[in-house]
């Protein structure tokens, strides 16, 4: 799992049927002190998390079926935690 | 999944069976400011998606599953296509 910063909401009322009533969020991955790494993920938000909150996500097709809830649903990225603190130790 | 923007197609008349009717679309992959980031890569459509429209797709074994019972040999495919994208 990766953590990320909810950087904003997508539309689409064109998609892949599996994919009706699905929230999607762009997530910005992040290091654990909060800076950002790579590129945007476009995720299926199974927690109801917001922009601006700081989540989990995972990155595996399988993983993130299941957070919707749906099989076989064409999915690599899901949110499945809303992240309320990090304790982390850069110097160790 | 990811943002990207239809730049082409590929017409490749010789291909593996369970490619047959799919179209090959070439995408570059977007930021979330709009600009191509990262390299070009070719993918299967399942929603219809044409040259010059922004969409998300999928990769990996899931990319296959919008074609079932059919299981083509693809690693990406374009699963929805993007009205617009707000950021905080």
């Amino acid at each position: 799992m990766q953590l990320g910063k909810v950087v904003g909401t997508v539309v689409s009322t064109r998609k892949n049927a599996k994919l009706e009533g699905a929230k999607l969020l762009l997530v910005q991955p992040m290091t654990p002190d909060g800076e950002a790494r790579g590129t945007a993920l476009l995720t299926i938000d199974s927690v109801g998390a917001g922009i601006g909150e700081t989540v989990l996500v995972v990155i595996e097709g399988k993983a993130a079926g299941d957070a919707l809830g749906r099989k076989a649903a064409a999915v690599d990225a899901a949110v499945i935690g809303i992240v309320d603190q990090i304790d982390y130790r850069g110097d160790l | 999944m990811q943002l990207a923007r239809v730049i082409g197609e590929v017409v490749a008349p010789i291909k593996d069976p369970n490619l047959t009717g799919t179209t090959l679309l070439i995408l570059q992959p977007l930021s979330t400011a709009g600009e191509p980031t990262g390299r070009t890569l070719v993918a299967l459509d399942s929603v219809g998606a044409g040259v010059g429209e922004n969409v998300f797709f999928v990769r990996g074994r899931e990319a296959a599953y919008p074609f079932y019972p059919a299981e083509p040999p693809t690693d990406a495919a374009v699963i929805g296509i993007v009205d617009h994208w707000d950021l905080s």
